[in-house]
């Protein structure tokens, strides 16, 4: 997939396409408190001066699981069946001093998942919409090498 | 301020029950409960109550008789009934009320709850409780020694009490290898170690301390009722944006002012109800309730602490695993149970001794606990 194609999943949460793809977090100007997504109120000291920051692309996996059933629908939108469905991985990735984002995971092998391990952040295709575009969403894939 | 007693229990069976409304459940609970107090429904000032899924609770009164007492709905998610209960206990605590009652019932679809999340996070297949509890005791196993065969016996032993308790969903033991061939739903975690969605009632009747003798040569006595949320860094559910911040979880929080509230410390409980949305759960509330230290309970369930003829029973009736949640009810399903232990009336599943102090907590999304304290 090229970074030319394609439309953002939400575009509160990163732009698509994009010259440099990240996160789009939040940070509170009083107490640094960062989240995700974005938010207008500071969720630690309750002020309202919050600003937005490009979250780092790269983090370590905090804890882990592996969905394992096909998720109901609505809300899942996600283009397998009951019988095509493969488990996929779920997790929480600590970005060096900003916020823990949670994400699907591009390893679904409890064998190869390991809290600490490096992440890096990835976009993919996740469905297309009613128009044929291809709607990207974000996912966190591991580090190869490290 | 006065005292709170609890003078009347009822429940209606857990499960699934084919052509009976939840409301109609609750119903039952209420007429149970009130049949247990020997009061009549015209006698209570007030209700709170809750249902998620069948209805309005306020609705049971065009069955239950107009008698026009204050009847507030409640709601707030699993920790429901748990918050209905602590509604009531205030009410009558503050002098307003002399007597009343905690109601709740639910009747859900099979499967795991959907969850009203129609954006991102709900299209791409993250908002599920299921992946929550799975990565919090992923994360617990990892930080405190805890082993998955630890995990496979805390749903063991679910099973086994339920099949001790007639009012329960879940009757048949399950086998260890059973539950450890399940299927793996949220790693760790397995079918047979996760509660499923359900249906059932149950209602708690209350009244002012210095009326239960009137009603009951046997009170028992609600010492604490604390509902918290969520603070700035804890481990919560439906949590996109984890903050890096560590902080002790709601459980925490409803637990110590609980014990404060009552007197009492984490050594006198001798029975305890926590919430076991899954395994995992179970042993985490353990240590978050004050019951033991974390990664104490690796050898405290290996030895059968736990167990109802342990040091420590706990979710003698077979907790949510056994019993199915239905929202409404589920958090004063276990404070029912309570009764029935300090009351001796536990049969099969009595934990044996002079049983004086118990506890219950329930946790719901998005991040709240409610805990109650009970004593003889």
């Amino acid at each position: 997939m090229t970074k030319n194609s394609g439309v953002s999943i939400d575009k509160t949460l990163f732009d698509w396409p994009s010259d440099s793809p990240h996160l789009k977090g939040s940070k509170c100007s009083d107490c640094e408190a960062v989240t995700f997504p974005t938010q207008d109120g500071c969720p630690r000291c309750c002020g309202t001066n919050m600003e937005k920051i490009p979250l780092n692309t790269k983090g370590t996996l905090w804890s882990w699981t592996v969905q394992g059933f096909l998720p109901k629908s609505p809300p899942y939108a996600g283009p397998e069946t009951l019988e095509n469905f493969k488990p996929y991985g779920v997790g929480y990735i600590e970005l060096d001093g900003q916020v823990r984002v949670e994400s699907r995971l591009t390893e679904s092998d409890p064998e190869k998942l390991e809290i600490g391990m490096p992440m890096e952040l990835v976009f993919h295709k996740f469905i297309e919409d009613e128009e044929g575009n291809d709607v990207i969403a974000f996912a966190f894939a591991p580090i190869d090498g490290e | 301020m006065t005292d709170v007693a609890i003078i009347g229990i009822g429940i209606h069976p857990f499960g699934r029950t084919e052509g009976v409304s939840g409301q109609d459940q609750g119903i039952y609970a209420a007429r149970e409960a009130l049949k247990d107090a020997g009061v009549d429904w015209s006698d209570l000032e007030f209700a709170y109550g809750g249902s998620a899924a069948a209805g309005a609770a306020d609705s049971m009164v065009s069955k239950m008789g107009l008698t026009g007492l204050q009847f507030i709905n409640v709601a707030n998610g699993c920790a429901t009934g748990g918050s209905a209960l602590q509604s009531a206990y205030m009410a009558i605590k503050s002098g307003a009320f002399d007597i009343g009652i905690a109601v709740g019932f639910d009747k859900h679809e099979r499967g795991a709850f959907r969850v009203d999340s129609p954006d991102w996070y709900g299209k791409t297949g993250l908002a599920l409780t299921t992946q929550f509890f799975g990565m919090k005791i992923q994360k617990y196993m990892s930080d405190y020694g805890i082993s998955d065969d630890t995990l496979i016996k805390v749903a063991e032993k679910a099973f086994r009490n339920g099949s001790l308790n007639p009012k329960a969903w879940r009757k048949q033991p399950l086998s260890y290898d059973e539950i450890k061939n399940s299927p793996m739903l949220s790693h760790p975690l397995r079918k047979y170690q996760f509660c499923s969605p359900a249906e059932g009632g149950a209602a708690i009747i209350m009244c002012k301390a210095s009326m239960a003798k009137k009603y009951t040569s046997t009170p028992l006595y609600l010492k604490a009722a604390v509902v918290r949320t969520r603070r700035y860094g804890s481990f919560e559910v439906f949590t996109k944006g984890q903050a890096i911040d560590q902080a002790e979880s709601p459980t925490v929080d409803a637990s110590k002012a609980a014990y404060e509230m009552a007197g009492v410390g984490p050594e006198d409980i001798d029975v305890a109800q926590l919430q076991d949305t899954e395994a995992g759960a179970e042993i985490m509330h353990m240590s978050e309730n004050g019951l033991c230290k974390d990664g104490d309970q690796e050898e405290m369930i290996q030895t059968g602490a736990t167990e109802i003829t342990g040091n420590l029973p706990v979710n003698t009736d077979g907790g949510c695993i056994a019993n199915g949640e239905p929202i409404g009810a589920s958090g004063l399903r276990q404070v029912h149970e309570i009764c029935i232990q300090l009351r001796g009336e536990g049969e099969k599943r009595q934990a044996p001794g002079d049983l004086r102090t118990g506890y219950s907590h329930v946790y719901g999304a998005p991040g709240l606990s409610a805990v109650t304290i009970i004593q003889r």
